[in-house]
């Protein structure tokens, strides 16, 4: 009889729970944080496939997610009714070939010319959508929340689990990748890229894999978000701060495994709506601004890697 | 014994400066062949051609009859063009069994044994006299180790032709002659090997043939006794 | 609508522009051309010096330009500071590429957010007798908050140029980044040399940015949009070369100029990042790499 992975077991408690979460839970308040918390999630889950197991920094991650976005609203506006399932299809795809093209220009040079280009993407792409009058350009886009929210009390619940299904199939996706031969090649990669080329990896290839699972998921991320905020415009799809949190959370949990950008997703994520309840969003940004470069500079292995060397010690 | 690996007028440059001049070499299945030369000579740059890491301006090379010249690296590695670096190149994040892996994994991916590739790996680290620092992170090795991870990765991509570049540098003797061994090991199982050296001893007791490269060009190749005999030889490692 | 008049009038626009682009990205030609450091806070670095002319002019009424030039000293130390973390933490141990770029974009961050904290979003602004004048010459204005920061560009770029071709320390700046065992044995502290390099070039940014706010005013994101436009300007010139950077700016700017005043200011940023993108696909070594 095949086991059961552990893991598997955990996301079948955690799905379970947050179904349990929305039948008793009265606050819709809760709902929204917690999405807002998936959604990062899903975000530094991407970003760490790239950012993390192959070593290369993607500083447009605002792009794909808001390409997501915009995806929803273009789709939305020529075909009105389309189920939110079909759109994320659609915005996977999309940001996926993005995330192709970006990387077949640019990942034939030194990580560090990607990274720049990653910048400029997004800002080209945000001039195109300031431009583009068919979603707003820069007024921005209201989406009207549709009627049905199936069996869920209201709809805002329904957006909840949805973003925790995407939340879980994310972070599957993320740790199959770590554990098999593609992620070891990564990895290769990752540590030194002419050695893991003449070992026989294929790194332009496997580089090309890496940065359009990224930008599918990242785009899957950003799809349902106009269902979630109703108005959106360039400057909020955009904004540096998605950007930053793509890449503060996992460095902060830990980039070299799947479990860093998810402990570094959910402490970040919760501790920002705490300040942002209490005390101010500004403050937020700034916080994680400093939490990053301390990180950085002083655990650079993140969470996990702190971990790994506490336990390291203990059993000796 | 048939040729394997054909390298005929190879020329490289970087910007002005002429690194390699129309370069011809060959190498038999299984023989070995020592390569020698002044530093500077392009002994390395030959290699990084040969291996993919560089691009030829012109000339070509031919692996087992079919032209690689303008295949990326990762491809002749799957052809069976293995090497290790002068300076070692562990992956840093991985155990040595890990590093091992990689290469049985993408270079030997279509010989190898798929669900045996963990036990094929410890094989390749017996073989390297590296079994009992299988669990040991690449990056904590002493250098000697290190070295012999190069050629234990080298070996892993089961190549048909090694080039090792200059494994032995600042050695002491007895480390020097466990690489020897190790080398010669190979050699028996049939792999053409490739040595780049400066130690002398090293390169006569290994080498069937000796080339010698200087400045850009080869100036001699033939059998180890001859080469050092050769007056034009001496002549490159003397008269600088 | 195309006129010569028009057209005339963009073209010089986009030269003046562009050379005060050179101004904005010099600091990064000697920290990313010569040493191979990402900054990308720079243009953060360049909003503090505006912020910085900002505070003197509304206070003292100082010329911003002279604001500029006195707290660059200061902007010199603050970057040989960070230059110290920054290689105690990424250079030394060898992790320069990812961990140093996120590094420098928190650094970014935190500077664009305690802006926000302290001075708010509001556009801000200097005062000085020039700002409003203009001179005309035939059918083409050059208005002087164009044309002072202009000038005072070209002088920082010919005075950066000469510093890094005659001077010692000049030289060993642009030696450090290609031979740094033959700085070592020439008696020169390789880490020292890079620490006065990254210091220059924050330097730089003090002037910069009391250039950036004669030309315009300043809130804290507007240094975003400069990002694209300084890797851009590097790049295209090539690493290593500042004539290389200045032909790259002017280029830029006029470029820019043409695009926003035929097809709106709108499109401007993607212009930037347009040029950087396609010299990468196509020529990443710029016009006169290295």
């Amino acid at each position: 009889m095949k086991k059961i992975s552990p893991f598997w077991v955990c996301a079948a408690v955690v799905l379970a729970a947050g179904l349990g979460f929305t039948q008793i839970a009265e606050n819709e308040y809760y709902f929204t944080a917690l999405y807002v918390i998936l959604q990062a999630l899903i975000m530094a889950v991407a970003w760490n496939i790239l950012g993390g197991f192959t070593g290369y920094v993607n500083f447009g991650s605002a792009g794909f997610f808001a390409v997501g976005a915009y995806t929803s609203i273009a789709l939305n506006k020529a075909l009105v009714g389309l189920p939110l399932p079909l759109l994320i299809v659609a915005a996977a795809v999309i940001c996926g070939l993005i995330g192709l093209g970006v990387g077949y220009l640019t990942l034939r040079l030194k990580g560090v010319y990607f990274a720049i280009a990653t910048l400029a993407m997004a800002i080209v792409l945000e001039t195109f959508v300031n431009n583009w009058s068919y979603v707003g350009g820069a007024r921005g886009a209201y989406i009207l929340t549709p009627e049905s929210h199936l069996w869920f009390d209201s709809y805002i619940q329904m957006l909840f689990m949805l973003m925790l299904i995407l939340a879980i199939g994310s972070v599957a996706i993320s740790r199959k990748l770590n554990f098999s031969r593609l992620g070891r090649g990564l990895a290769a990669i990752r540590d030194d890229e002419v050695a893991a080329e003449c070992a026989g990896v294929p790194t332009l290839r496997l580089k090309l894999v890496s940065t359009t699972v990224m930008g599918a998921m990242m785009g899957v991320a950003g799809a349902p978000y106009p269902f979630f905020v109703t108005y959106v415009d360039p400057l909020s799809a955009f904004n540096l701060f998605v950007a930053v949190n793509a890449i503060a959370m996992p460095m902060i949990g830990g980039t070299a495994h799947w479990v860093g950008p998810v402990i570094g997703a959910l402490l970040v994520g919760s501790m920002q709506e705490i300040v942002k309840v209490n005390i101010s969003s500004e403050l937020n940004i700034l916080i994680v601004g400093i939490m990053l470069v301390l990180f950085i500079t002083l655990a650079p292995q993140g969470i996990v890697g702190l971990a790994q060397k506490y336990f390291r010690g203990r059993r000796r | 014994m048939s040729v394997i690996l054909r390298v005929e007028r190879l020329s490289k440059h970087f910007g002005g400066f002429q690194a390699l001049q129309d370069v011809e070499l060959h190498v038999s299945a299984g023989e070995r062949l020592g390569l020698i030369g002044p530093n500077g000579s392009g002994k390395t740059t030959l290699i990084n051609c040969i291996s993919g890491a560089l691009y030829n301006d012109a000339g070509t090379i031919a692996f087992e009859g079919a032209d690689i010249t303008r295949l990326p690296p990762y491809q002749r590695a799957r052809l069976g063009v293995a090497r290790s670096f002068q300076i070692p190149k562990p992956f840093r994040s991985m155990t040595v069994l890990e590093n091992v892996r990689i290469p049985l994994e993408y270079a030997a991916w279509k010989r190898a044994e798929h669900r045996r590739i963990n036990d094929e790996a410890m094989q390749v680290l017996e073989l390297m006299g590296l079994k009992d620092r299988a669990d040991v992170n690449a990056g904590a090795l002493t250098q000697v180790d290190m070295r012999k991870l190069e050629l234990a990765r080298a070996l892993a991509a089961k190549p048909k032709l090694l080039v090792s570049d200059e494994a032995m540098a600042g050695l002491s003797g007895a480390e020097l002659d466990e690489i020897l061994e190790i080398l010669l090991a190979l050699n028996r199982r049939g792999v053409a090997v490739i040595m780049i050296e400066h130690i002398m001893r090293a390169v006569m007791k290994f080498s069937e043939r000796v080339a010698v490269l200087d400045a850009g060009q080869k100036i001699a190749d033939g059998d180890p006794q001859s080469i050092i005999a050769n007056p034009e030889v001496q002549r490159a490692y003397l008269g600088e | 609508m195309f006129s010569a008049d028009l057209l005339a009038n963009a073209v010089v626009a986009g030269l003046l522009l562009g050379g005060f682009y050179a101004a904005v990205a010099i600091g990064l030609a000697i920290v990313f051309g010569q040493l191979d450091i990402v900054n990308i806070a720079h243009p953060a670095f360049i909003i503090v010096g505006a912020y910085t002319a900002y505070i003197l002019n509304s206070r003292f009424g100082f010329d911003p330009v002279l604001i500029g030039v006195a707290a660059a000293p200061i902007f010199f130390f603050a970057g040989a500071a960070i230059y110290r973390v920054y290689y105690a933490a990424f250079e030394r141990t060898g992790q320069e590429s990812l961990s140093g770029l996120a590094f420098f974009f928190g650094v970014m961050f935190i500077i664009e957010v305690v802006l926000i904290l302290v001075y708010g979003v509001d556009y801000r602004l200097v005062q000085a007798d020039y700002i409003g004048q203009s001179w005309r010459i035939g059918f083409v204005d050059f208005p002087l908050r164009m044309l002072v920061p202009f000038i005072v560009a070209v002088t920082l770029t010919a005075g950066v140029y000469a510093y890094l071709s005659r001077t010692f320390t000049g030289r060993a700046i642009q030696a450090v980044a290609q031979d740094r065992l033959a700085l070592q044995l020439m008696g020169a502290n390789p880490i020292r040399i890079k620490q006065w390099a990254f210091g220059l070039g924050i330097a730089t940014a003090a002037i910069a940015g009391a250039l950036l706010i004669i030309i315009g005013p300043v809130e804290p994101s507007v240094g975003r949009q400069y990002i694209g436009r300084v890797f851009a300007i590097v790049v295209l010139g090539g690493m290593g070369s500042i004539s290389g950077m200045f032909i790259a700016a002017l280029i830029l700017g006029l470029v820019e100029s043409v695009v926003a005043t035929f097809m709106g200011p709108s499109w401007a940023p993607a212009v930037a990042f347009g040029v950087l993108l396609l010299t990468l696909a196509l020529r990443p070594a710029g016009l006169f790499g290295r």
